[in-house]
């Protein structure tokens, strides 16, 4: 078994999971290299969504497969090519007398125009093979119609939309279908979207099973997936098929099919039990599903249809917040980045612990303080009434507000197109509130009702006045905890002994302790720009580690998207939202030997002193020391006390204290919340006005949500390090040197190992700090110090005693599993008994790059700063730098120019540094382009460059010469305020472009190491264990 | 339901479940209680009469969320002796829908018990067997309901087939439809009626007890032996019909009930499963071509047999087995044109992966005929 995926973060690319592991890009050019070392019998593409069947198609038509006799297996080019070629799939529809959207197909802007008389307005808009609907999106006037039409052909590989009149309203819904080569066919799962057709699935609240069909209009939906998975011929595998029902009259449209396993077959398989990816693999290779058990029950096979005695609810997780000015309307293009999923007795229950599990500080269907935070501009009727026509993250808390403004069922279904069915789950709610509200006095049967709408303590609490703690010694006092139930595929038919379970408020409860020692994990909860898959690996890794030592392991989780929330993955799994109420229940009712908190990110750690408070036993890193690292004041001591340098740096309760913090530390200087991961609201702010319009802007600030001011070290180093530590030693994981200079967030910059020019004392520094640290903390486990070098001074700019994001990458790279070492040093072990007690310096260089949105928010300027925007990362590895940074950077999809021309735009301080790099591509080979000043500034020092008009002065300019296809590759750092505009439309061009683009120097140095290196050798391949067999024993 | 009447189901094993009475209770309802594992097509089930004498457990959580319409029941009336949820819900939503689940249940007194935990009660009998239990009000079990519960029948030696099955013959379908059938009504569903009306068929159901030569005199192309509730060894002088209308040559089509009276009429016996087969997700494998279908099923009485016969009827094989615990699912006589099946293929509710049958049925037909 040979896996290709360039993702370091997930727990697939460990060397354990595959025979070989190629962290390499997952492009035609990488996969026939790879295919042409390892001859394979056979290429499976549908399981890794549509970046892998579209590498598969094109190897398939340029030849590649049939040269080495590699079989598509799973499903088929002509079944891949059908399915996402609208105009094929609509005709197959029509063979088999299934309706698809009215459509057309459009290659050119006029062309779309002409079809634009046919679908009118809304029109929906559709290209063709893009991943997640992007560049996709719905035009409500000529406008938006250019424009979404344009993006969409520049996005679409073969530059083909789909366009359709729209069916705005209708019911969405999807089932999950498998089929095996015999020709059985099963459907795992049905799912209907709580938001109607014009909301991409991905960023719809969806349910599952369907709750508003009768088994009429299901069996016909059944029937038609069953027709479709046929016609289009996956013959072994899974697919999903999307269908709009018209709700006025039961009408039946196909929306699409995907031959492949999606984003929802993997909810699919987390709400029903059923490992959809598993068994599809199995069927790919010729396994019949009768011959297939089922992994749950262990008795039945899997031919059979899931049966849910539950209600599962997927809440999407949106980040605008981190993009501002983005456009925050929910389309076909999906905008989420993460999702949560809860399981309930009922709709209501699951509704609210979906909305609760997304961490967004609401603990239910809670309405926001403020109106500005529903989306709304005011408290008025009028704003609601609009709103609700409008699909955005907060619409489903307008709805309450509507609710409770008077406004009717009617009315709202009228501009939202709700079902009137959840309409009235919500009515029913409302009501028990305001029921709960009035009451003399809480009674067991009264606090039940409540809990089994799905309350939790903390909206009890706040609709009587309490506080949580206080509901819940209510809640106690009155016997009322919740019982736990397992998923097993069959509601409860058949015997399961697959501890899946989930909370709710009835009678009995399943999978007792088993009095083993035991150990809880808490996961992290949704993805989210700064909290990704990087951590469920850590605690995937720490559960597989425990279990081996012969631990009863315990998951808590909510994202359906992991590996953690694989039933399998621990002895018992809680898919539960991470609240301190979700959390305690669990601990009394497993009474484990304690729990682990420092590898799910933040989502954990904000529960720590809650937990503490409680008496629950955190293992590993203490509290207080967690605390420490977090507390400005109290970890400045400990610096201090250590000798090691920190930024000159404040905290600030008020903008007048910031003013004088910032005065004493000298401009520019860095400004963020505590308590924060991911860089939220981080910003480099270079005078005092900036400084006054952040407070006005950006934060809220108060005695216990204090500002940290720091001096920002311009043009510093950066460097990250992970290290483990049992409490007596601490052993070095890795050393990682940030591509991008500091100001940009750690988690955004590309990232080198080991260190490629870092003086080596200032390396041996950083490891001293950061020995000294975890000793000085008592660091039991993980800890990751972050480290920024200007002028040979090593400065400590945090620390953080916990697993971090780089974690997965560093134990790639040293071919040690650091998460698993740390559950063990957290649950009594010693490195030295471990045998992990040095430094590894792999022979090799890996390079992390981050991936970003940025295409699906096409408002926002990209340009990398200390708030994290990425929502992924990949990995290169080579035995160079430049070969190593060139991977990395094709894997994230910045495929790099070996010729042509570059046009280099940089502010006055930057223009010194970009000079020899000016150089260096001068004598690659490519043509220079630069503004007036650059241009003058080079020419002066001998590097010739050709003088472009700057975007706001003249033409042809920058944008043109880019939009002319003459630039291959943009420099441009900020130039300031004046020039933003300028700056932002170049950086806008080169997105819609796709031409390769850097905002910082060293990125751009980097980049032509690569170029260098991918100009004079040929790239190869080769396996991560092939490169972890060169690292000295 | 926010505000409900405390009521109980006691079972005859003294197990006690607590919930919500829906309505109030006229009097306290007695029957064999059994769980279902369909997630779509409650007003179907509720109107099936091969429920007759049963209360019936939905596992699926919300039920009523489409209220009830015209089009959908299997028979006149429901049919169950009570109903067991999680959750009915209130509100209904459904371009079909003519009134909601709660009242068209308490028109016709159907009483339902909500609030239950019906994964609890679904786990007991299925581990300990079906259980005839007493749906009562309050918050306890009253004497009065003890009594009734005492006085419950057994499921077993039970004719139920007999109670519902229709006192005179009717016709369905066009008069000059193709092919004439003979429908045994031993509890038949509607849908089963409109599968043959599909397929170009006039069917005059007879009553349960026709005789083999009355019903031969109504010159069938076909007979249909169809589903229903009960013991199928309890149903006086079936296995004589039976047997007297396949002397006749005549391809005969069992379903359900009528599969299990094939079995017997041939010399085979019948048992009661522990917990029985209930729910739309079956696989039963096709031992002639290894195809798995998805069945809709709903009996608690099995053919006993397995894939390599049925003992005592040397004239049968077994065509289909369970792939869940290789019960017998399906039969065929090895010279006469008789076949059935345990399952349901018309469905309603259930997938409809079966189907093919009514057409292999008329086929034949279509084969005797020439």
């Amino acid at each position: 078994m040979i896996l290709v995926n360039s993702n370091p973060a997930t727990i697939m690319t460990d060397p354990e999971v595959a025979d070989r592991t190629y962290i390499e890009p997952v492009t035609p050019e990488y996969v026939e290299r790879i295919i042409e070392r390892e001859r394979p019998d056979a290429l499976l593409p549908t399981m890794g969504g549509q970046t892998a069947l579209n590498v598969a198609m094109a190897l398939h038509e340029n030849g590649v497969l049939e040269k080495y006799g590699v079989e598509l297996i799973g499903a088929n080019a002509r079944a891949i090519s059908i399915a996402e070629d609208r105009k094929l799939f609509g005709e197959a529809m029509t063979r088999i007398g299934l309706k698809c959207p009215e459509g057309r197909i459009a290659t050119t802007m006029e062309e779309a125009w002409e079809i634009a008389e046919f679908t009118g307005f809304p029109a929906i808009i559709r290209p063709a093979f893009t991943l997640g609907g992007s560049g996709g999106g719905v035009a409500y006037n000529r406008e938006e119609f250019e424009r979404i039409v344009r993006r969409g052909l520049d996005e679409s590989p073969i530059t083909q939309v789909l366009l359709e009149r729209s069916l705005l309203g209708w019911k969405e819904y999807e089932l999950e279908v498998m089929r095996d080569h015999q020709d059985n066919v099963v459907i795992i799962c049905s799912i209907e979207n709580l938001d109607p057709m014009g909301v991409h699935t991905g960023d719809s609240i969806t349910v599952a099973p369907a709750m508003t069909l009768t088994d009429r209009e299901y069996q016909l939906m059944r029937d038609a997936a069953i027709k479709i998975i046929r016609e289009i011929g996956v013959d072994a595998g899974g697919c999903n098929v999307q269908f709009a029902v018209n709700p006025a009259n039961g009408d039946l449209i196909v929306i699409e099919m995907n031959p492949r396993v999606s984003r929802s077959s993997a909810l699919a398989s987390k709400a029903t039990g059923f490992a959809i990816a598993r068994i599809g693999t199995k069927l790919a290779v010729g396994y019949t599903l009768d011959e297939i058990p089922n992994d749950i029950t262990k008795t039945t096979p899997a031919s059979f249809e899931p049966v849910l005695d539950y209600v599962v609810v997927k809440v999407p997780r949106f980040a605008f917040e981190k993009f501002p000015g983005a456009d925050n309307t929910l389309t076909t293009q999906m905008k989420s980045v993460g999702e949560s999923m809860a399981i309930g007795r009922t709709f209501k229950e699951a509704f609210q612990k979906g909305l609760r599990a997304l961490e967004t500080g609401r603990h239910g269907w809670e309405v926001a303080a403020r109106a500005a935070d529903d989306g709304l501009p005011d408290d008025s009727v009028d704003s609601l009434r609009a709103a609700l026509g409008t699909p955005t993250p907060e619409r489903i808390y307008q709805v309450k507000r509507a609710m409770r403004a008077g406004i009717d069922d009617a009315e709202i279904h009228r501009r939202a197109f709700y079902d009137p069915w959840f309409l009235a789950q919500f009515r029913e709610l409302l009501a028990a509130e305001d029921a709960f509200c009035a009451r003399p006095e809480i009674t067991a049967p009264a606090m039940r009702r409540m809990k089994r709408m799905g309350f939790a303590d903390r909206q009890l609490a706040a609709l009587r006045g309490v506080d949580e703690a206080a509901m819940r010694a209510t809640r106690h006092a009155l016997g009322v905890r919740p019982s736990y139930k397992m998923v097993d595929t069959c509601a409860g038919e058949f015997p399961s002994n697959t501890p899946y379970l989930y909370s709710c408020y009835d009678e009995e409860s399943e999978a007792p302790r088993t009095g083993k020692r035991s150990v809880i994990i808490l996961g992290s909860g949704p993805n989210r720009i700064g909290q990704g898959v990087e951590f469920d690996y850590c605690c995937v890794r720490a559960a597989m580690a425990l279990r081996a030592q012969g631990f009863e392991t315990i998951m808590v989780n909510s994202n359906p998207e992991t590996v953690s929330t694989d039933y399998d993955t621990s002895d018992k799994l809680y898919f539960e939202p991470l609240t301190l109420e979700h959390v305690l229940e669990i601990v009394d009712r497993e009474q484990p030997m304690g729990v682990i908190v420092q590898l799910g990110g933040q989502t954990p750690l904000k529960l720590v002193k809650g937990l503490e408070a409680a008496g629950v036993p955190i293992l590993g890193t203490s509290p207080d020391a967690i605390d420490i690292a977090e507390d400005r004041r109290r970890f400045e001591a400990i610096a201090r006390e250590l000798g090691v340098a920190q930024p000159p740096n404040g905290t600030a309760t008020s903008v007048e204290a910031a003013i004088e913090a910032a005065d004493r530390i000298g401009y520019p200087v860095l400004v963020r919340p505590s308590y924060v991961l991911g860089g939220r609201a981080m910003q480099i702010v270079y005078d005092e006005a900036s400084l006054r319009d952040y407070f006005q802007r950006a934060v809220r600030v108060s005695e216990d949500r204090p500002v940290l001011v720091d001096a920002f070290l311009e043009d510093a180093f950066e460097a990250d390090v992970d290290a483990i530590s049992d409490g007596e030693t601490v052993v070095i994981g890795g050393i990682m040197q940030h591509i991008e200079e500091a100001g940009i967030h750690s988690g955004d910059s590309a990232c080198v190992l080991p260190p490629y020019l870092i003086a080596p004392e200032h390396l041996d520094t950083m490891r001293r700090h950061t020995v000294a640290f975890a000793k000085a903390l008592g660091v039991v486990g993980l800890i990751n110090v972050q480290y920024a070098v200007k002028d040979d001074v090593v400065y400590v700019i945090e620390v953080n005693p916990r697993g971090s994001r780089t974690v997965p990458f560093v134990s790639k790279t040293i071919g040690v599993s650091l998460a698993s070492l740390a559950a063990r040093v957290m649950t009594g072990e010693k490195l030295a008994d471990i045998g992990f007690t040095q430094e590894i310096i792999a022979p090799y260089v890996s390079v992390k790059e981050a991936v970003f949105p940025f295409t699906k928010f096409r408002e926002f300027d990209p340009i990398l700063g200390p708030e994290m925007r990425s929502t992924g990362e990949v990995m290169g590895i080579s035995d160079s730098f430049g070969m190593a940074f060139a991977k990395a950077e094709l894997a994230a999809g910045n495929g790099l120019p070996l010729r042509g021309g570059v046009f280099i735009t940089v502010n006055d301080r930057d223009k010194p540094t970009v000079l020899p790099l000016a150089r260096r591509f001068h004598e690659m080979g490519f043509t220079l382009m630069a503004t007036e000043g650059t241009a003058r500034f080079l020419a002066e020092r001998g590097v010739p460059s050709e003088t472009v008009a700057k975007v706001s002065v003249g033409r042809p300019n920058g944008v043109d010469k880019m939009l002319n296809g003459e630039v291959q590759l943009l420099v441009n750092t900020p130039l300031g305020k004046r020039a933003q505009k300028d700056d932002y439309s170049l950086r806008q061009a080169a997105i819609a472009q796709r031409i390769a683009y850097t905002t910082t120097l060293s990125a751009a140095s980097a980049a032509c190491d690569a170029i260098v290196a991918l100009t004079t050798r040929t790239p190869t391949v080769c396996s991560l264990q092939e490169w972890q067999e060169t690292i000295p024993a | 339901m926010l505000d409900g009447t405390p009521g109980f189901l006691l079972l005859e094993d003294g197990t006690l479940f607590h919930g919500q009475l829906a309505a109030p209770l006229k009097m306290p309802a007695v029957a064999e209680v059994v769980f279902t594992t369909g997630m779509t097509g409650y007003q179907e089930t509720f109107t099936d009469p091969s429920f007759r004498g049963q209360i019936v457990v939905m596992t699926a959580p919300m039920i009523g969320n489409y209220g009830v319409n015209d089009e959908d029941p299997e028979s006149a009336r429901p049919q169950i002796s009570g109903l067991i949820v999680t959750e009915l819900s209130s509100a209904h939503s459904n371009w079909r829908a003519t009134r909601s689940l709660g009242s068209w249940l308490a028109e016709s007194e159907v009483p339902v018990l909500t609030d239950v935990d019906t994964r609890r009660l679904t786990r007991h009998l299925r581990s300990g067997g079906v259980l005839r239990g007493v749906i009562g009000a309050g918050a306890a079990p009253t004497d009065a309901a003890r009594a009734e519960l005492e006085s419950c029948p057994s499921m077993e030696g039970l004719d139920l087939a007999s109670v519902v099955s229709t006192r005179a013959p009717y016709s369905w379908g066009e008069a000059t439809a193709k092919t004439h059938i003979v429908a045994y009504d031993f509890g038949i569903k509607r849908n089963i009626l409109r599968l043959f009306e599909q397929r170009d068929c006039r069917i005059t159901v007879v009553p349960s007890t026709t005789s083999a030569l009355d019903a031969l005199a109504l010159k069938p192309d076909g007979i249909f032996l169809s589903n229903g509730p009960g013991d199928p060894d309890a149903i006086p002088g079936a296995p004589e019909t039976i047997r007297g209308l396949a002397a006749s040559g005549i391809p005969m089509f069992g379903i359900c009930l009528g599969h299990q009276l094939l079995g017997l009429s041939f010399g085979g016996s019948t048992g009661k499963l522990p917990f029985g087969h209930r729910g739309g997700n079956h696989p039963v494998k096709e031992l002639a071509t290894g195809r798995v279908l998805i069945t809709s099923q709903n009996h608690g009485f099995a053919v006993q047999g397995g894939p390599e016969g049925i003992p005592g009827a040397p004239d049968l094989e077994v065509t289909h087995v369970n792939l869940n615990d290789g019960t017998v699912e399906g039969l065929r006589h090895k010279l006469l044109p008789i076949f059935a099946v345990q399952y349901h293929p018309e469905a309603a509710p259930g997938p409809h992966d079966a189907r093919p049958l009514f057409d292999d049925f008329m086929s034949e037909i279509g084969a005797a005929a020439h």
